[in-house]
């Protein structure tokens, strides 16, 4: 069988395997140290899964917005996503 | 029993998750890698980045299909949900009436969608339909293929015809599950209907009306069949919702990157807009939202 209809490019190989290996570690931190549902600047009680759903979805729309309303590099949206991650899998 | 023992328990869902990852999960990831490229034919493609997606962003006819979405599903949960639930209400609580009201209540639910469309386009017709005929009996100059307003009164109530009668089983499974106790001390404290409604009723139902207002939400945002067979997303384009646009740019066109680009944003929305509805109901009745 081969994998060629997937159309498989090096950048999209390389977002599935970030996107997997974060999944993979969140796994073994959670099987490590159990999350507890906290509050932080979101308006919701939120375990670290939560948070990490929260941060792709965000990402995802920065990088949305970020096509959409500039003629910016999407290169920029990038770090600005990274931030957000930080920031919501920390304080939110 | 310490966690490990108990996360033996997830091997057992494994089956589900092999069938997930084959019908969702493969075919998602081949979506992402279209959508980053010109697709000419098998093994000819080309890799153009983000042209797609900044095409699609920027296309008016989406925007456009997008409101139109935005209102259907919007007038779809107005109408549908507290419809469901005052039909819930009123279902006999049992004997044959409750039997009876069930199974026809179903009906609508068992039949194909695209049937549906079929249905509702004989049943409109101005010269042989039953309700066009009789609209235009009455003076009314009705015709859902030349009229935009008509048209979406017309879908409006299909849809309503059809999907009403899943809300209103799911709110009558979850009035079924009160317990009879809860309405005695409502009595013996001398609750109105109103309030024995709002503090015992509608709280016990929040866990079946989330289930219905995500089912609702994201089947008639992404509605295809019954639109499709009735309007044709017509006239003009008035009734052309997001997946016969994406339909037509896929398999019309054949421009795979685009539509992959397209179905990737119509994903990110539908996921958002079902975490935020499911988010809400979780809180509702709690007091505050935590």
């Amino acid at each position: 069988m081969t994998l060629e209809w997937m159309a498989w490019t090096l950048p999209t190989a390389a977002f599935f395997l970030t996107i997997f290996c974060m999944l993979v570690c969140m796994t073994i931190w959670q099987m490590a140290s159990p999350s507890i549902p906290r509050r932080g600047f979101l308006p919701i009680s939120t375990t670290r899964g939560d948070r990490l759903f929260i941060g792709l979805l965000g990402s995802a729309y920065i990088h949305l917005a970020w096509l959409g309303f500039t003629d910016l590099s999407i290169w920029i949206a990038f770090p600005i996503a990274i931030v957000w991650m930080i920031v919501v899998m920390r304080f939110g | 029993m310490d966690k490990w023992e108990n996360n033996r328990a997830w091997f057992l869902v494994l089956p589900v998750f092999f069938i997930v990852a084959f019908s969702a999960i493969i075919p998602l990831m081949t979506v992402v890698n279209y959508s980053v490229q010109d697709i000419f034919g098998p093994g000819q493609r080309v890799f153009v980045g983000t042209e797609w997606f900044e095409e699609v962003l920027g296309d008016k006819r989406l925007h456009d299909a997008l409101w139109r979405q935005f209102l259907f599903s919007g007038l779809v949960l107005l109408i549908e949900i507290p419809l469901g639930v005052v039909i819930a209400l009123l279902m006999p609580k049992k004997g044959w009436g409750a039997s009876a009201s069930l199974v026809i209540l179903a009906l609508p639910l068992l039949i194909p969608w695209n049937v549906i469309g079929t249905i509702w386009i004989i049943f409109t017709r101005p010269d042989i339909g039953l309700l066009g005929a009789a609209i235009n009996t009455m003076g009314i100059a009705f015709d859902h293929t030349a009229s935009p307003i008509q048209a979406w009164i017309t879908l409006m109530f299909m849809e309503v015809w059809h999907w009403t009668p899943l809300v209103a089983l799911l709110a009558y499974a979850g009035l079924q599950a009160i317990p009879e106790a809860y309405y005695q001390a409502a009595k013996i404290d001398g609750a109105s209907a109103w309030s024995t409604f709002k503090y015992i009723q509608l709280p016990k139902m929040r866990g079946v009306l989330t289930i219905a207002v995500l089912l609702r939400f994201m089947d008639s945002f992404l509605i295809y069949a019954e639109p499709f067979v009735l309007t044709g997303g017509g006239p003009g384009n008035t009734t052309t919702f997001l997946s016969i646009y994406l339909v037509k740019i896929a398999v019309g066109q054949f421009d795979l990157g685009p539509a992959a680009a397209f179905s990737l944003i119509y994903f990110l929305i539908v996921l958002l807009f079902s975490w935020l509805f499911y988010q809400a109901l979780q809180n509702v009745g709690k007091g505050d939202v935590k």
